[in-house]
C-alpha cells in the first residue's frame, strides 16, 4: 500500500522537530567554512551507503556552473568514493582526519539508505583490527562531528527502493541515524543536479532555505510545485483527452501518472539540460520525489492514483469520470459547471477531429467544427 | 614472508569493493575481491507488477542504468510475446549505445585517469587556457596555505610512478574536464528519448513510451556527431597514449583468459545482435548457452546450496557465515571462470571475425603500439577494447538514427499474462548482462539479474578457483606496498560496478524458461 504523506510523518516524527532551529546553525557553518584558507568554500564529505551511485552522476551532470567550477569555487569536496584520487588506508585516513581534526567544520551528504539489520553488515567501508568498518557506523561517526547533514536522494532522504517491502536489510534514511541535528533532504531519482548545486549555494550565501515539513527545501519540492499544476500535459486533462496505452498523446493520470501527488520542479526545470522531462516523454511520473515511493506491493507505478488516498484527486477524478458519462453521449445537459462545459467542449471536438481524421479528411482546426 | 595487503574502499569504481593481496618479494601471489553491500533487490521486486520491474531494475545501478532497463523490458518483451515496431528496437539501441558512450568516457576519464596521470603536474602549467590557470591557482593556493585539503577530491593519493612529462599530464587534465562535458552531452543525447538520466523515464515491453520525432531525431544525431569527433580525435588517441607510455601493462593483469558474450543489441527483426556472442573457453571457441550457467556460493555470504543453476534453490542471506568473504556469489559457465566486457567482446568478434571492420581496427591499434595480440589480454588491452568498441558502436548509431521514421509508432500494445516467464540477455558497458522473469497471478514471482561484475568480480567457487579480478592480480608487481597502485590500476581496467553485481534470489518458485533468444 502506498504511505501517504501523513503516515510517513508520522513514522519520522521527531527526526525533523528540529527544522525550526535551522537558522540558528549557520553562523556557526559559515564561520568554520571561512576559515578554510580564507575562502568561503563549503567543506564537503560526500558518504555513500545503499547506493547505486545515481545521485554523484547526476551532481556531475551540473551544467551551469560546471562540476570543475564548483569544486574549485563552492566547495571543497573532502571525499567522495565515486571521483575522488585516494583508495584504500588514504581514502580511509581522509575519513578519520574529518572526524578528529575537522569536527562541526564539514557538511556531510549522503547518498544511499543506510542499513541496520545483523549490526549494519550489510554495507561496510574499510577495516579497522581486521573487521568491517559499516556503514552505519561511520554514518554515526561523521554525523555527530559534521556541522550538518544533508541527505541526497530518495534512498538517503526516505529509505528509497532497498526500504521498500519487505525491506530485506533493515534500510533507513539518514534522519534515522542523524538525530542531533537537521537532515535537509533533496530526494529524487535521482534529484537533479540543479536541487542539489542550488541547496548547497543558498547554504553558503543565504542560509537555509526554507525546508517544508519533511525538511525538502520548498524552492524545489513546494507545495507550489506540484507536477500536475504545472504539467505541460494538463491541457489533455483539463481537456479530458487521456493516453490509454505508452506512446499514445495525451494526460498520463490513467496510466498510473503520480503527478497530483509528487512535488519537484522537473515539469518547468526539465531534464539533462532541459532536453525533456518525465512526462514530456511519455513515461509518467512514479512520484520518486516522495516518501511513498517505490512503494510495495499492490502500489503499482503504473496503477491509477487512488482518489481516497490523495487530497484533491476526487475532484479530478469526478471530472474524469464527467468526461467518461459525457462522452457516453448521455447526461451532456446535466453538467452545468464552467470546467464541466468546457472540458466536454474540447473533448467532442476531439472526437469529430478523430472521426475526420479516420475518413482521410485534412485536419485542419476550425471554429465552425464545433457548432 | 607474505604480506598482506588490505585495500578497501576501492574508489573511482561504483559500489563497495574490498581487494585484499598477499605479497611475496614483490609480487602478488594470493588475492581476495569482496563486494561489500548487499540490497536484496530482487526480493523487493516480487509480488509486484511486472511492469513496475524496468523502472525497478534499472535502479541497480546509477552508472549504467540503461543495459538493466533493457535486460528488463527485453525480459517482459518475452514473457508478455510483445514484439517492439522497428522504431522502438531503433530507440533503445540508441539509449544503450549512448550510456556505453557515458560509460566508457567516465570510466577512462573520471575513473581510471587519475591511477596514471599526474594531477600536481597543473602547478608547472604556463599556458593561457583560462580553466586551466583556474585550476592552477586553486591548487596552488591551497598548497601555498599549507592546506591539508589541497587539491581536494583529487588528492591526497597513493605515491607511484605517474606519468612525468608535463605536456601530457596537462592535456590529460583538459581532457579529464573536457570529458565531464562530453559524458553530460552523452546523457543529454539519451534523455532526449529516456525523458530523464540517470534512471529512464520511457522503458516498457513492447517498445518505448517515447515517440519519435524529427527534432528528437536531430537533436540526437547532433550530439552524436560531435561525441564521435571526441572519440575518434581525443579519446582513443589518450588512451593509445597512456597505453604506450605503460607498455608493461599489456604484461600485468592477464586474468583468467577465458571470455564470454551474450551478445546484444537487435539490428533487425530476425534477431541478429550487433554484438557477436560467443564463448573463448580454454583456447576453444564455442557457442553461448545460457543453460551452462551455475552460480556457487562456497565462499560468498549465502547460507543456501551451491552449484545451482542462476534461477534455482533457495538463497538466505547470512553475514557472518564462516569462510565467506563477498556479497557475491561466483557464477561459472560448464564450471569454468570466464572474463565478461569489452575484451571479451573483442576477443569473441575477432575470433568469430564476425565483423571485419572491427577486427581491421583492432588490428591497426596493435600495429601502430607495436604488440600483439595476445597481448590484448591484459590490463592495458581491456582499456585499448574499452575504447575501440566505442568508436565501432558510435559510428554503427549513425546509421542507426537514420533508420528512424518519424511519426511511426515505437510501441507495441501488450497485456501481462496471467503466468508466464521471460529472459532479457543483453551486452551491458561492463559485459554480459541478463535479466529473468518469472510471473504468477499477474505478479512477479521471481526475479534475477545475473550482471557482468559478478561474473568478473566474485570470489572464489566451491573448487577454490579464483574468479577473474583475483586470478588478474596473481603475479602482478608490487613496488611498494604502502602504495599498491598497481592494484587499483589492474581492478579497474575491469570497470567494476558493485551494485550491480550483488543479487540474491529467494526461489521457492524457479523460472523454467532459461534459454539462449
Amino acid at each position: 500500500m502506498l504511505i501517504t504523506r501523513k503516515k510517513f510523518l508520522q513514522i519520522s516524527a521527531g527526526s525533523i522537530a528540529g527544522f525550526a532551529l535551522s537558522n540558528l546553525w549557520l553562523p556557526k557553518l559559515l564561520e568554520a567554512a571561512s576559515v578554510k584558507n580564507g575562502k568561503g568554500k563549503l567543506p564537503i564529505v560526500w558518504f555513500q551507503a545503499q547506493a547505486c551511485s545515481g545521485c554523484p552522476v547526476s551532481f556531475i551532470n551540473t551544467e551551469y556552473p560546471g562540476v570543475d567550477e564548483i569544486l574549485i569555487e563552492v566547495i571543497t569536496l573532502e571525499y567522495n568514493p565515486v571521483i575522488m584520487g585516494a583508495t584504500g588506508d588514504t581514502a580511509i585516513g581522509v575519513l578519520d582526519r574529518m572526524v578528529t581534526e575537522e569536527k562541526g567544520k564539514y557538511v556531510l551528504v549522503i547518498d544511499g539508505s543506510i542499513p541496520t539489520e545483523e549490526e549494519g553488515l550489510y554495507c561496510t567501508v574499510g577495516e579497522k583490527d581486521d573487521q568491517p568498518i559499516t556503514a552505519l557506523s561511520w554514518i554515526k561517526s561523521l554525523g555527530e562531528n559534521a556541522m550538518a547533514a544533508v541527505a541526497v536522494g530518495s534512498c538517503a532522504a526516505w529509505g528509497g527502493i532497498p526500504s521498500a517491502p519487505p525491506n530485506p536489510t533493515g534500510a533507513v534514511p539518514a534522519s534515522s541515524i542523524i538525530k542531533d541535528k537537521p537532515v535537509i533532504n533533496i530526494p529524487g531519482c535521482p534529484p537533479h543536479p540543479d536541487w542539489m548545486v542550488g541547496t548547497i549555494v543558498n547554504v553558503l550565501k543565504y542560509g537555509i532555505p526554507e525546508l517544508d515539513d519533511i525538511g525538502r527545501p520548498t524552492m524545489f519540492f513546494g507545495g507550489d510545485k506540484l507536477i500536475h499544476d504545472n504539467c505541460e500535459l494538463r491541457q489533455y486533462f483539463d481537456a479530458g483527452v487521456f493516453a490509454k496505452d505508452f506512446g499514445q498523446e495525451g494526460c498520463l493520470y490513467e496510466l498510473g501518472c503520480k503527478g497530483p501527488v509528487a512535488h519537484c520542479d522537473v515539469s518547468t526545470r526539465g531534464w539533462n539540460s532541459g532536453v525533456s522531462w518525465c512526462n514530456r516523454s511519455g513515461g509518467p511520473c512514479i512520484g520518486c520525489t516522495e516518501p511513498f515511493f517505490p512503494g510495495g506491493t499492490g502500489s503499482g507505478l503504473y496503477e491509477k492514483l487512488p482518489a481516497a488516498e490523495v487530497p484533491g484527486l476526487a475532484k479530478i477524478n469526478a471530472n474524469a469520470n464527467t468526461i467518461g458519462i459525457a462522452l457516453g453521449g448521455a447526461v451532456v445537459a446535466a453538467i452545468g459547471a464552467h470546467a464541466g462545459a468546457r472540458i466536454i467542449a474540447t473533448k467532442v471536438k476531439q472526437k469529430k477531429d478523430e472521426e475526420k481524421r479516420e475518413k482521410g479528411t485534412p485536419y485542419i482546426l476550425k471554429e465552425e467544427d464545433d457548432k | 614472508m607474505a604480506n598482506l595487503i588490505t585495500i578497501d574502499p576501492i574508489t573511482r569504481i561504483e559500489g563497495h569493493l574490498k581487494i585484499k593481496v598477499e605479497v611475496e618479494n614483490g609480487v602478488v601471489t594470493n588475492a581476495y575481491s569482496s563486494g561489500e553491500m548487499f540490497r536484496g533487490w530482487e526480493i523487493i521486486l516480487r509480488d509486484r507488477s511486472p511492469i513496475d520491474a524496468p523502472p525497478i531494475a534499472q535502479r541497480i545501478c546509477g552508472v549504467c542504468p540503461m543495459p538493466h532497463g533493457i535486460g528488463s523490458i527485453l525480459s517482459l518483451d518475452d514473457a508478455f510475446n510483445v514484439k517492439p515496431p522497428a522504431n522502438g528496437r531503433i530507440v533503445r539501441n540508441l539509449m544503450l549505445g549512448a550510456e556505453f558512450i557515458h560509460s566508457h568516457l567516465l570510466h577512462f576519464y573520471h575513473l581510471s585517469a587519475l591511477d596514471y596521470v599526474d594531477i600536481t603536474a597543473i602547478l608547472k602549467y604556463k599556458g593561457l587556457d583560462p580553466k586551466l590557470i583556474k585550476i592552477r591557482d586553486w591548487v596552488k593556493s591551497d598548497v601555498d596555505a599549507g592546506s591539508k585539503s589541497a587539491g581536494a577530491p583529487f588528492l591526497p593519493r597513493y605515491k607511484g610512478d605517474y606519468i612525468e612529462d608535463t605536456d601530457i599530464n596537462i592535456a590529460a587534465i583538459a581532457n579529464y574536464i573536457k570529458a565531464l562535458e562530453m559524458r553530460r552531452k552523452a546523457h543529454e543525447m539519451l534523455a532526449i528519448f529516456a525523458g530523464k538520466m540517470p534512471h529512464a523515464q520511457t522503458l516498457f515491453a513492447g517498445g518505448v513510451a517515447s515517440r519519435v520525432t524529427v527534432d528528437k531525431i536531430i537533436a540526437f544525431k547532433s550530439r552524436l556527431t560531435e561525441l564521435r569527433t571526441f572519440i575518434n580525435n581525443v579519446y582513443i588517441p589518450d588512451v593509445l597514449a597512456v597505453a604506450s607510455l605503460y607498455p608493461n601493462y599489456f604484461k600485468i593483469g592477464r586474468g583468467v583468459g577465458n571470455f564470454m558474450s551474450y551478445g546484444g543489441l537487435p539490428v533487425d527483426d530476425s534477431g541478429k545482435m550487433y554484438f557477436t556472442s560467443g564463448i573463448y573457453l580454454g583456447g576453444n571457441l564455442e557457442d553461448f548457452d545460457s543453460n551452462n550457467i551455475a552460480e556457487f556460493v562456497k565462499f560468498s555470504k549465502y547460507s543456501s546450496n551451491t552449484g545451482l543453476y542462476p534461477l534455482k534453490g533457495e538463497t538466505v542471506p547470512d553475514a557472518k557465515k564462516g569462510g565467506a568473504y563477498s556479497w557475491l556469489k561466483a557464477p561459472r559457465y560448464k564450471g569454468n571462470v570466464v572474463e565478461v566486457g569489452p575484451l571479451a567482446r573483442a576477443v569473441i568478434t575477432y575470433l568469430k571475425n564476425s565483423d571485419s571492420s572491427y577486427k581491421n581496427l583492432i588490428d591497426g591499434a596493435l600495429n601502430s603500439l607495436g604488440i600483439k595480440v595476445d597481448a590484448l589480454i591484459s590490463t592495458m588491452g581491456r582499456h585499448a577494447a574499452r575504447a575501440l568498441e566505442l568508436k565501432m558502436l558510435a559510428d554503427n548509431m549513425d546509421v542507426w538514427v537514420d533508420q528512424l521514421e518519424p511519426a511511426k509508432p515505437a510501441h507495441t500494445k501488450f497485456t501481462i499474462p496471467k503466468t508466464s516467464d521471460g529472459m532479457g540477455l543483453t551486452e551491458a558497458p561492463r559485459g554480459s548482462l541478463g535479466h529473468w522473469i518469472a510471473i504468477d497471478n499477474f505478479r512477479i514471482a521471481n526475479y534475477q539479474a545475473v550482471v557482468p561484475t559478478t561474473w568478473n568480480g566474485g570470489p572464489r567457487d566451491d573448487n577454490g578457483n579464483m574468479g577473474p579480478f583475483e586470478q588478474a592480480l596473481i603475479g602482478a608487481p608490487i613496488a611498494d606496498p604502502e602504495n599498491p597502485i598497481e592494484v587499483g590500476r589492474i581492478i579497474r581496467s575491469f570497470d567494476p560496478c558493485l551494485a550491480c553485481a550483488i543479487h540474491l534470489v529467494e526461489g521457492d518458485k524457479e523460472i523454467l524458461k532459461f534459454r539462449v533468444c
